[in-house]
């Protein structure tokens, strides 16, 4: 976020300057999509419909960034092609 | 492969939204839209807890939380201010829960709406008070169980027509939209920005536990509300309605119903019941 300077005309306190990208929501996930890439077709539907924008966009396959991924399955129940796999997170 | 929506991020990966929650993927949509000169106001919502704990933010925008009942206000107030410095080009946007849209800060947007503040308000609708755990809101569905409307036969009163309500004050843009059909809107993020006036767009946000599905089926309840027709999409500018979308057949009601454990306990008559409404109100629409 771009940081707002405080002007005389506009007193600003910032409050909230630093990204949540800190907090690993990855360690809420039971199970965790695994995409079988080679029948992916990149067609970003998945990246698309990520409710934590934690899928990135490559030349082809896209990367899921397991730090965030809450592993709600969204990706694998939208994708056409049917080739995300939710598989069981294992055991700690 | 190209993106069909754009692909600057403004929603950040790390929020505490619960998982496959729809108001995050309207959220993405609604910035995608509007990109990053926009400022956002926040009333008491699911989206009070998922901007972040200061001193962070999940948003990569400047975001003002305001008391619930005065979203439309304090938005108007923070456009006055951007217009004072001379900041034509930074959108305000209100960007509130039903519970504030419907009941509590209903009189503050009505009056904003009827100022003609040259703000954009948007409220996405996931039918109930979800961040305090699931109470009954006007926005609730006729027969839905939430924690105020436990027994059968669930709410009892139908929820209020936001629509009508909205279109009365003859705004300068209405639109709905819902994330399953992502490009038609961002498309209407899109729009209302170019458009000067009040401007509203009312958003259907499936909600995993307050509509109690599987948290993987946000996207296909929100294609399934359209598709029956439960929720149509539409636009209203210059006061003349245009459907964005008019599927050839109706798919019953019961496959929207089916999967939400909040409507388990309908009648076969309140499911009948459902279903003549929706007809009822398309055939109007159709005409
Ligand atoms: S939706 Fe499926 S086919 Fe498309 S990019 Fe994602 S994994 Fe690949
Ligand atoms: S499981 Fe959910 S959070 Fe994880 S990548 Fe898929 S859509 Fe995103």
């Amino acid at each position: 976020m771009r940081r707002v300077e405080a002007t005389d005309a506009l007193p600003v306190q910032l409050v909230g300057d630093q990204p949540t990208s800190e907090n690993r929501t990855g360690d809420w996930r039971s199970q965790r999509p695994v995409i079988d890439a080679a029948r992916c077709t990149g067609c970003l539907i998945c990246w698309k419909y990520c409710p934590e924008a934690c899928v990135t966009r490559t030349d082809k396959v896209p990367v899921i960034l397991m730090d965030y991924c809450k592993g709600c399955a969204i990706c694998a129940a939208e994708c056409p092609r049917d080739c995300v796999a939710m598989q069981p997170e294992e055991a700690a | 492969m190209k993106p069909s929506i754009p692909a600057e991020e403004l929603l950040r990966p790390g929020h505490q939204a619960c998982q496959g929650c729809g108001a995050t993927i309207a959220m993405r949509y609604a910035l995608k839209g509007l990109g990053p000169k926009t400022i956002l106001v926040v009333p008491a919502c699911c989206w009070t807890v998922i901007a972040g704990s200061a001193p962070r933010s999940s948003v990569g925008v400047p975001l003002l939380h305001s008391p619930f009942a005065a979203a439309a206000a304090t938005a108007t107030g923070v456009k006055q201010a951007l217009v004072q410095k001379g900041d034509l080009e930074t959108q305000v946007m209100v960007w509130a829960g039903d519970g504030s849209t419907y009941d509590i800060g209903l009189q503050a947007w009505s009056g904003a709406a009827d100022r003609g503040e040259d703000i954009l308000y948007a409220c996405y609708d996931n039918e109930a008070y979800m961040n305090t755990g699931i109470q009954r809101s006007g926005a609730t569905p006729r027969g839905a169980w939430t924690m105020t409307t436990p027994d059968a036969p669930g709410s009892q009163r139908p929820p209020k027509d936001i629509g009508a309500i909205v279109r009365a004050h003859r705004p300068a843009y209405f639109a709905t939209a819902t994330p399953a059909f992502s490009e038609d809107m961002v498309r209407k993020f899109q729009k209302a920005r170019a458009i000067k006036g009040f401007r509203f767009i009312h958003v259907l946000s499936p909600c995993p536990p307050g509509w109690k599905y599987d948290p993987g089926e946000t996207v296909s309840l929100s294609r399934l509300a359209v598709q029956t027709g439960i929720f149509p999409l539409y636009e209203v500018e210059d006061e003349r309605l245009r459907l964005n979308m008019r599927p050839a057949k109706l798919k019953p009601v019961e496959e929207f119903l089916a999967p939400q454990g909040r409507f388990k306990k309908l009648t076969p008559d309140q499911r009948r019941a459902i279903q003549q409404d929706v007809e009822r109100r398309w055939e109007a629409w159709a005409a």
